[in-house]
């Protein structure tokens, strides 16, 4: 467990000098519903890719490979927007 | 040896706004509000005659302006605004940010009364409503302080102790439209002075990228804000360097107050700005009766010299205290109860008596202030401060 800084070790302004550094913060964990891909039922049309809001769909080669867990936040446009509907992507209770 | 300087006939606004030429910013965001209004002007005119290398900004409104100043002052540039009253009202929640930021931007704002009612006319009330935004505040009583104060304020702002952003008041329409003589000091001289602005962690730097501004939660938003008053402390030292300094370079001298005639005077008035003018008369077409009075003007509200004003006042017998604002908390004003605050602890203190003056651009004469000094001979007689506060001129 890191020691909290005194208010003389923080950085002047509280500024954050660490690049990309809020993927540390996870924010899939405020979800109360979540997505469930069926890998099978996909035709990668990405369309789900470019309406998400947290950058959760994961793409690899112009394909997808599944949803980042750990900053989806459980919106649900992805399963609104998805033209393949319940048969690629489904809401379910986190 | 002062530098040889320039006697010119000038309003307080355009003489600030060749202290911001000369200064010569890299960005001014801007939206024009009475009585600050030609200030952008002149400037605007600077630049279009490409007399200075500013990036203008005409933004939408007040809260853009200090939006934009505060994204160039992040960027890594020298930047400043300037406003009043409303204007300085609708940027109010981006003070604080600025502040919080760390962020050396300085910023005259022409004093003007807030709505509502309307009024254009000069009081303290908007600048008094922005004593906890972090800023720091120096007040000039004449067009020749508020261009001095100008360029001194970019030295406070930018100094490493402090990275705090400065607010630069004066008078609206009073000191800001009233055509006043004063000396300007040569631009090379006022270059050297001020030099030019090293960002310690500027955002377009893209060799070492940071977030200003970010989220902080209860674990440590507590040690910024303690990071952010100590700034403020270290302010006090700063701002009386750069006063010494600054005599040296022009010859007039500086520091968080003026003190007029005030060596054996019993009775003392605590005015700050224009009205601080109109005392030195009084006083002198009283001292010239032998009467033993005085005049203390503050020149700096924050951070607020507690010591420092009641070591300066600690010989008066009876002092009043005048605001030009109304703080609604029904003890009197600002200066009136944070000085009180200030005597706490003393063991003499001088009778005290707060009043409320020139609100909305009242006019406040000699016959006003002789009849202040009038009042506290009253309560010296009496031995108690005869009204706790009041206001100096309403019609019942």
């Amino acid at each position: 467990m890191t020691k909290e800084k005194g208010y003389k070790d923080i950085l002047q302004g509280g500024i954050i000098t660490k690049e990309g550094s809020s993927i540390a913060y996870r924010t899939g964990e405020w979800r109360s519903m979540k997505p469930v891909w069926n890998k099978d039922g996909c035709v990668h049309c990405l369309i789900c890719w470019v309406f998400c809001p947290d950058s959760a769909i994961q793409i690899e080669g112009g394909k997808m490979t599944g949803i980042d867990y750990d900053h989806c936040k459980g919106c649900g446009i992805c399963a609104r927007e998805c033209p393949r509907k319940e048969k690629a992507l489904q809401i379910a209770k986190e | 040896m002062a530098v040889k300087q320039k006697y010119v006939g000038m309003t307080g606004n355009e003489a600030v706004a060749n202290a911001m030429k000369q200064i010569d910013p890299d960005v001014i965001a801007a939206y024009p509000i009475t009585p600050q209004t030609d200030i952008v002007q002149y400037y605007s005119q600077f630049v279009a005659d490409g007399e200075v290398a500013t990036e203008m900004v005409t933004v939408e409104s007040e809260h853009s302006a200090m939006s934009a100043t505060i994204g160039a002052s992040s960027a890594g540039a020298r930047a400043m605004t300037a406003t009043s009253s409303q204007g300085l009202a609708l940027m109010w929640e981006m003070l604080h940010i600025a502040a919080g930021d760390r962020l050396p931007i300085v910023m005259p704002v022409v004093n003007r009364a807030l709505s509502a009612p309307i009024n254009i006319h000069c009081d303290h009330s908007d600048t008094m409503g922005s004593l906890t935004t972090g800023w720091i505040q120096i007040y000039g009583e004449n067009a020749q302080e508020a261009y001095d104060n100008m360029i001194q304020a970019v030295r406070i702002a930018e100094d490493p102790r402090v990275l705090l952003p400065v607010m630069v008041c004066y008078d609206g329409f009073i000191t800001s439209h009233a055509v006043d003589n004063l000396e300007l000091i040569p631009t090379e001289a006022v270059k050297e002075f001020v030099g030019t602005y090293k960002p310690q962690r500027p955002l377009l730097n893209v060799e070492d990228p940071i977030t200003v501004g970010a989220l902080v939660l209860p674990d440590y938003y507590t040690e910024m804000r303690v990071q952010e008053a100590e700034a403020m402390g270290r302010a006090n030292d700063v701002i009386l360097e750069v006063a010494r300094e600054f005599e040296r370079l022009s010859g007039r001298k500086y520091g968080f107050f003026e003190e007029y005639r005030m060596d054996d005077a019993e009775r003392v008035i605590v005015v700050m700005s224009s009205t601080a003018g109109t005392t030195k008369a009084v006083v002198d077409q009283l001292r010239a009766k032998g009467e033993k009075v005085g005049l203390l003007k503050p020149r700096v509200m924050r951070p607020f010299p507690a010591e420092e004003l009641v070591k300066a006042l600690s010989g008066a017998k009876a002092v009043a205290v005048m605001d030009r604002a109304e703080t609604f908390s029904t003890q009197g004003g600002q200066i009136f109860t944070e000085l009180r605050s200030a005597f706490y602890n003393s063991g003499t203190r001088p009778l005290m008596r707060g009043y409320i003056f020139g609100l909305g651009g009242r006019d406040t004469t000699t016959r006003e202030i002789r009849k202040v000094f009038a009042d506290l001979s009253d309560d010296l007689s009496k031995g108690r401060a005869g009204r706790f506060v009041g206001y100096l001129d309403v019609r019942v």
